[in-house]
Parts: C-alpha cells; sequence; structure tokens
C-alpha cells in the first residue's frame, strides 16, 4: 500500500486526466472500429450475392448498409483525426522520443485510410450512375486497405508491447533505427490477426443482431432472413478461429511479457503449478479474494504442463509493474473476453449443428435471443480486449523503455480536465446523435417496407430497376427526400 | 533526405490547405446562408458538393501529423508542447465540424437540422482560424524545443493574422468552387450568388495580406524576409498572379479555369512559407537537418509515400474525375426504400 501511495504521489499530477483523456476517446473510437474495417467486407458479400443472382432483396440490403456506412465511416474519420491530434496533445514525450522509430506504422495506417476513404467515397456515391459490376469491383480493394490500415495501427501498438528495431546512445535516446524491426515485433502477428478477425467477428454479430430482433418481433420474411444470415454465418466460422487465435496471442504474452501476463492472471510469485483465478481480486500484498481457483491451470494453460514456471509481479520491482487495482482491471477485462468468447463458440456450434441437420437457422426464439445479444457482447469484448492490452502494459507506454508518466505533456492539469469535460461533453452528443440517426432510418426502412408488403403484396421493395434513375420516384419518398434530393437530373431546381 | 521529406510535409499541408480548405470555405458561406428558407439553396448545393470528397480532404491532415511526427519527432513535440491550446480547440472543432455535416445529411427534421448546421458551419470557421494560429506561432518563432504551452505562443498579432488569412482564404477557394458547383449542377441563380462572394473573400485576403506586411515585419522578422526576397518572393508572386487570374476569369464568367488557379494560389503561398522558412524548421532555433528523425526512418517514409502515391493517387484521380463528371450522387430515400415518418418536416 504504501509503495502505491510514493508511486503516486511521484506521478505529475497531468497524467491521471491526460489517461482518462486518451481512453474516453479511444474506447470511444474503437466501438467504430469493427465497421469500419469489416462492414465494408459484409456489405460487399452481400452486394455480390445480390448481383450474381439477380436478387432484389440482397441488393437492397447492401445500399441499406452501405447508407448505414456513410455515417458510420463520418463519425469514425473524426474519431481517429482526434486521437491523432491527441499523441501530440497528450504524450509529445512519446512522440519526441520515438516518433521516429515507431511512427511508420502510422505512416502505412494514414495511406491506407486515404485509399479507404477514396474508395468509399466512390463506393457510396456511385450506386445510381455507375454500371452495376464497374460499381461492385470499384469496392472490392475496400476490405484489403481497411486490412492494411489495420496492419499500420497494430504494428505501432505491438511495438509500444514489445519494442525493438533501435539501439540506445549514451543519453538513451534511440540510434540505429531498423523499421523493418520495428513493425515486425514479436507480438505483432499475434496481435494482427487477432485484431482483424475480432473486427469481422462484432460486424457480423452486430449486423446479424439487428436482423435477429426483428426476427423476433416476429418480421420473418426473406429480407429479414438474408440480413440475419449473412453476416452471422461470416462471424459464426470466424468463431472458433477466433478463439485459436486469441489462446496463441495470450501464450505470446506468457513469452514476451512475462509481467504482463502475471498482471492479466494475477500471478504474485514466480512459481510453477500456478492455479488459474477466475475473476477474483488482487490485493496489494499479493493476496487474493473472491474469484474461483482451479488449481495447476494456469501453468498448464500457459506450457501445456503444470511444471510451466509462470513469471510472478514480483519478478520485478513495484515501480516496473501493474499496481494491484491495474493488474486486477487488466485480469477481469481478460477473463470477461475470454469467457464471452467461450459462450459464442457455443452458438457458432448451435448454428452449425442446425445447418448440419435441417439445413436451416435453428427456429427457436431463445438462438435469436442469443444471437442479439452477440453483437451487444462482442462489443464489450473489443473494449475488454483494448483494456487488457493497454492496461496489461502499466506503467510502462512504451515497454522497458519508457514510462507513462515520462510521456505525458506539461500542460497543467486543470487544461487537461477541462477538455476532457468538453470531449466528453461532445462525444456523447455526437454518438448519441450517430445512434439516434441509425435508428430513426431503421425505422423509415421498416415503415416503407411495412407499407409496400401490404400495398404491393407480390412485389418486392425493389421491383423498379436496382441501378440507375430510377423510374417515377414513390410519392412518399420524394416528400421525404432532402431539398434538392433529385437534383441533379431535374437541373438542381427543387 | 531530411529536406526532401520536409517538401513532402509542406506539400501534404498545401494539399490540406487546398482540398479541405475548399470544405471550410463552404462551411464558411453556410454559416452566412441565411434563414432556413433564405438559405436553403446555397446550403442544398454545399452539401451536394461536398458529400462525396470531404473525407478524402479531412485525411490530408492526418497525413500531415504522421509526417510530422515520423519525419521530425522533436518539431511534433515542440509544436504540439507549446500550442496545446489552439491545437486542442482546433481538434474539437474538427469533431464538431464533422459529425454536424455527416449527421444533418440524414436528419429530416428541420430543427434538429438546424443543429447540425450551426455546429458545422461555426467550426467550418473556427478550425481554419486556430490552425492559422498555429502556423502563425511556428512561423514567428515562438516554438522552440521545451517552450512550454503559453497564450503567448498564438495570442499575438502574427498568428491572429495568419488565423484570419486562413479563413479568408478558406472562404476564397470554397466560393471559387462553389461557383463551379453551381454550373455543373445546372443551379445557375447561385452561379453569380458565390461568384460575388468570391471576389468579397479574395478582397479581404488582399486586405488582410496588406494589414500582415508592417504587423509581421519585426515580429516574424526571418519569414518576412523570406517572403519578401528570393524564391520565397518568386512563389508570393506567382501565387498573387494566379489570385489575379482567378479574379479576371471570374468577372469575366468563364468558370473553366477558376479552380485551377485559385488552387494554385493557395498551394503556391504554402509554397512560399516552405521556402521561406527553409533551413528552419522551426525558425531560428531548429533547422530541418536537425530535426530530422533517424535516417533509416526517412528513408522508408520515402519508399512508403512512393509507394502509396502509386496505390492512391489512380484512386484520387478516379474520384475526383467521377466527382466532376457528376457520376457520383447520394443514395436516395427511393433507393434505400425509406419514407417519411412522424415528425419529419423537410
Amino acid at each position: 500500500m504504501f509503495s502505491t501511495a510514493v508511486l503516486l504521489a511521484n506521478t505529475p499530477d497531468q497524467l491521471l486526466p491526460a489517461r482518462e483523456l486518451m481512453a474516453f476517446t479511444l474506447a470511444s473510437h474503437i466501438l467504430l472500429v469493427p465497421f469500419g474495417v469489416a462492414l465494408p467486407f459484409i456489405t460487399l458479400l452481400m452486394h455480390h450475392r445480390g448481383l450474381r443472382r439477380n436478387d432484389p432483396v440482397a441488393l437492397l440490403l447492401a445500399r441499406r448498409w452501405s447508407a448505414v456506412m456513410a455515417v458510420q465511416f463520418a463519425i469514425g474519420i473524426i474519431t481517429g483525426t482526434v486521437l491523432s491530434f491527441e499523441f501530440g496533445l497528450l504524450w509529445p514525450g512519446m512522440m519526441g522520443r520515438w516518433g521516429d522509430v515507431f511512427g511508420l506504422g502510422f505512416g502505412v495506417e494514414a495511406w491506407a485510410f486515404f485509399l479507404e476513404a477514396v474508395l468509399i467515397a466512390i463506393y457510396l456515391y456511385g450506386w445510381r450512375r455507375l454500371k452495376p459490376w464497374t460499381h461492385f469491383w470499384l469496392a472490392v480493394p475496400l476490405p484489403l486497405a481497411a486490412l492494411m490500415g489495420a496492419f499500420g495501427i497494430i504494428a505501432a501498438n505491438s511495438w509500444m508491447n514489445t519494442p525493438q528495431g533501435f539501439g540506445l546512445d549514451a543519453q538513451g535516446k534511440p540510434i540505429h533505427v531498423d523499421v523493418r524491426q520495428a513493425i515486425f515485433t514479436p507480438m505483432f502477428g499475434p496481435e494482427y490477426w487477432h485484431f482483424v478477425v475480432a473486427m469481422l467477428l462484432t460486424a457480423g454479430y452486430v449486423v446479424a443482431g439487428v436482423y435477429a430482433v426483428g426476427w423476433l418481433r416476429g418480421r420473418r420474411d426473406r429480407y429479414h432472413r438474408l440480413g440475419f444470415t449473412v453476416p452471422f454465418t461470416v462471424a459464426a466460422i470466424l468463431t472458433p478461429v477466433q478463439f485459436m487465435l486469441g489462446d496463441s496471442a495470450a501464450r505470446s504474452v506468457f513469452h514476451k511479457q512475462p509481467v504482463k501476463f502475471a498482471a492479466l492472471e494475477i500471478v504474485w510469485k514466480t512459481d510453477t503449478h500456478v492455479p488459474e483465478y477466475l475473476f477474483g481480486r488482487m490485493h496489494p500484498d499479493g493476496t487474493i479474494s473472491g474469484g474461483i481457483k482451479i488449481p495447476q491451470l494456469d501453468s498448464i494453460l500457459a506450457g501445456f504442463k503444470p511444471s510451466t514456471q509462470v513469471t510472478g509481479l514480483t519478478s520485478v520491482p513495484a515501480s516496473d509493474r501493474p499496481t494491484a487495482t491495474q493488474a486486477t482491471i487488466a485480469h477481469w477485462a481478460f477473463d470477461i473476453m475470454a469467457t464471452i468468447g467461450s459462450v459464442l463458440i457455443l452458438l457458432a456450434l448451435w448454428y452449425a449443428w442446425s445447418w448440419w441437420r435441417h439445413r436451416d437457422n435453428p427456429r427457436g426464439r431463445w438462438f435469436y435471443r442469443c444471437a442479439a445479444s452477440a453483437g451487444v457482447a462482442c462489443l464489450f469484448t473489443v473494449e475488454c480486449g483494448w483494456i487488457t492490452t493497454e492496461v496489461g502494459r502499466q506503467p510502462w507506454i512504451v515497454y522497458q523503455h519508457m514510462r507513462v508518466s515520462e510521456a505525458v505533456t506539461s500542460t497543467h492539469a486543470a487544461g487537461i480536465w477541462t477538455m476532457l469535460g468538453i470531449v466528453m461533453a461532445v462525444y456523447v452528443l455526437v454518438f448519441g446523435a450517430f445512434l439516434a440517426v441509425v435508428l430513426k432510418m431503421r425505422t423509415r426502412w421498416r415503415i416503407a417496407d411495412e407499407g409496400s408488403a401490404a400495398a404491393r403484396a407480390d412485389l418486392p421493395p425493389e421491383a423498379d430497376t436496382p441501378y440507375g434513375p430510377r423510374s417515377e420516384p414513390e410519392p412518399a419518398a420524394t416528400g421525404a427526400a432532402p431539398d434538392g434530393g433529385s437534383g441533379h437530373t431535374s437541373g438542381g431546381a427543387s | 533526405m531530411a529536406e526532401f521529406i520536409a517538401w513532402v510535409l509542406v506539400l501534404a499541408i498545401a494539399a490540406y490547405a487546398c482540398a479541405g480548405g475548399t470544405d471550410y470555405g463552404a462551411g464558411f458561406w453556410d454559416l452566412l446562408a441565411g434563414g432556413a428558407e433564405r438559405g436553403k439553396r446555397p446550403r442544398w448545393l454545399i452539401d451536394h458538393a461536398m458529400a462525396p470528397v470531404w473525407e478524402v480532404n479531412n485525411v490530408w491532415l492526418i497525413f500531415v501529423l504522421v509526417i510530422m511526427w515520423t519525419g521530425f519527432p522533436t518539431v511534433f513535440q515542440a509544436v504540439f508542447s507549446a500550442l496545446w491550446l489552439p491545437l486542442a480547440l482546433a481538434a474539437v472543432g474538427l469533431v464538431l465540424r464533422g459529425a454536424g455535416f455527416a449527421l444533418r445529411k440524414p436528419t429530416r427534421r428541420l430543427a434538429q437540422r438546424r443543429v447540425y448546421g450551426a455546429m458545422f458551419a461555426v467550426s467550418s470557421l473556427v478550425t481554419p482560424f486556430f490552425l492559422g494560429a498555429v502556423l502563425g506561432g511556428i512561423a514567428s518563432g515562438r516554438v522552440k524545443v521545451g517552450t512550454t504551452a503559453s497564450a503567448d505562443a498564438w495570442a499575438n498579432g502574427t498568428s491572429v493574422l495568419v488565423g484570419l488569412l486562413a479563413v479568408a482564404a478558406t472562404a476564397f477557394l470554397g466560393a471559387v468552387f462553389l461557383c463551379s458547383d453551381a454550373l455543373r449542377f445546372g443551379a445557375h441563380d447561385l452561379v453569380d450568388y458565390f461568384r460575388v462572394r468570391a471576389l468579397i473573400a479574395f478582397s479581404a485576403v488582399v486586405v488582410l495580406a496588406l494589414i500582415a506586411l508592417p504587423v509581421t515585419h519585426d515580429d516574424a522578422r526571418y519569414v518576412w524576409d523570406g517572403l519578401t526576397g528570393g524564391l520565397g518572393l518568386l512563389l508570393i508572386i506567382l501565387a498573387a498572379v494566379c489570385g489575379l487570374a482567378t479574379v479576371l476569369l471570374l468577372l469575366r464568367r468563364s468558370h473553366g479555369w477558376t479552380r485551377y488557379t485559385s488552387v494554385a494560389s493557395v498551394a503556391l503561398t504554402v509554397g512560399a512559407w516552405g521556402c521561406a522558412q527553409r533551413p528552419y524548421a522551426l525558425p531560428t532555433s531548429l533547422t530541418v537537418a536537425e530535426a530530422a528523425g533517424a535516417a533509416h526512418t526517412l528513408r522508408w517514409l520515402m519508399i512508403v509515400t512512393a509507394v502509396a502515391i502509386v496505390l492512391v493517387g489512380p484512386a484520387l484521380v478516379v474520384l475526383y474525375r467521377l466527382d466532376t463528371m457528376g457520376e457520383l450522387e447520394e443514395l436516395t430515400d427511393s433507393d434505400t426504400g425509406a419514407v417519411r415518418a412522424a415528425g419529419d418536416n423537410l
């Protein structure tokens, strides 16, 4: 307890607000990332199906998803821009010293992002006037650009976890930078694939969840069935893959960042035959209260046999390791992530079983209830995964080379607290408005579908040419269109 | 090598000033477009013209920041430490602006559209001002390695003038582009509307530049000398010529080339500033060579940039071409099958 107090006394005042601000903005941004990275892929799958089978329902879904993507991508871009400002505003020490060592990953990311923005603009705005297959093929590089963007970001983050690719001079400044080594760090591979699959998985479950809710509310048409099945299948196939990737990522942490692993598993003393704690709380003296203790399991998970030696937190001085509270936070985040991941496997198996036996989605309401919650659970898991990797690295911003407190800005704490207040207010407003807009779009679509189903019982909503200018806009739609919405064809007069 | 990367940085800043600047300018005119009824037509045009490209234009800024911290980490650290407040305010402005614009489009209630529109428009004014003030602070030599955040670094004559110049320049670019967009979308009444505004904005730029001459003479001496002599002066003269050419073309109502001449005038001005600051990254205290990051990184930064130009270049050309040919059109409610819902009044 005493050592914690000393540590706190030595940290600058502005550290806490800076950390809170970074945490808040990142935690918000990361909720949009799955959609930026994976929604284009899922939409393109649906789009391809629509074009290939000449399926108007699939095309309508792809079109609606891209309308959601348009708003989501915009919000993602601006929260992302804020993050790049914050590197400088909050952690100038890190950027000043290490910018040229690990910054290149961001360079790759920035260009990939640029490409993504260009392609997404063409895709979103090309629906009406480009030729159908031209339009589709122009969007095909989109998921690849997203993968490249993720490459850059994860390269930077994995470098912070396992920094390499430089030497140090007498003043401790980095010299002899080797960019290739700095990008392909030991944690890069495990982190990258775990991240990419997590994004696909999350986007798939969230999108499917929307239609699962519709199904539960009695909307059992082909539209809902298709909207559910395509994204859910993508996610279900990837769930077991993710389980393996997650396990291998945890083992990489065990090998490359033993102290972080000790925090994730709340291991106090280096030992063999280490028990696994499911949840529980660590105290500053190393005792653990609560939680479920499973003898030997931690050693077995880490090295496949009970005699595996697991490094404990006490292997390094108190100032070089996460505090008991931080370890508990990282441990909980890690356990929640693993638990949700395991439950999702059961859901995927349920789905696979049903397809194997009946060639159809499961029928029961409980399946759809679970499927509807899977999306939310995944978003929660993404947050947990991020907390695991960031809190587990404490007190280091660059593992074993720079503490968070050395990187922080010298700006007064009051200024950063104020900024935090402003940013929180703004973000709550922006995210709230974003959600409201998306929900409103959904309501409009639903009313339209129900209305048209009643009015034109045998005509699907997209009986009109799916591409090109409409033959005759529906009266209701014209009324709801924004001012000059059909401006181009009518010479801009509205 | 460092010199080369510094020029890439200047080019990226110029690209952001032109591409992002046009969007800020559109926001500026959105702000001054008047009430819901009177401003309906200009706002419709602004929405239409900006929608497909504003996200791409925004990414230039991220690219500027990344080159800065990868190529010149100490400069990045110094700038973000010394100019904390204007940069923080610019960041908040960026959020409000993007969110305001993105959310206004799909909103169908007048009251909400007003709120989002106001967010977008006001922050379109605030953000370029603060970014300009940051450049002013750097150019005046107030930022040195180790300077802590203080109001002096940005609340001074040079910073304020550069901030105002940035706003005026974006207003000029925005109006020129909207003029051509009005022609492209066949909204002939708006051509003259924005033509007049482009001319007013250009006069504002000229007046501010004339005021800036005596104000910055002592305050930002190094850059002042660079801009009034040698290569810097040449670029400034070229920029002025391009600006005047834009005005002449506008007066003669030949809108074919105005986009290019107006962009050239802004880009050349940024280039002139780059020239004037040579060889310093932070005038008179830190040269580009001293500030440069590891040589190996710079080499790779160049390779990544080259590869990216090969990848992004064609895509960007396709986007701008499709956009100017009018091939890019927003999905409307009839495309996604949406209907009017209770409470919609637009």
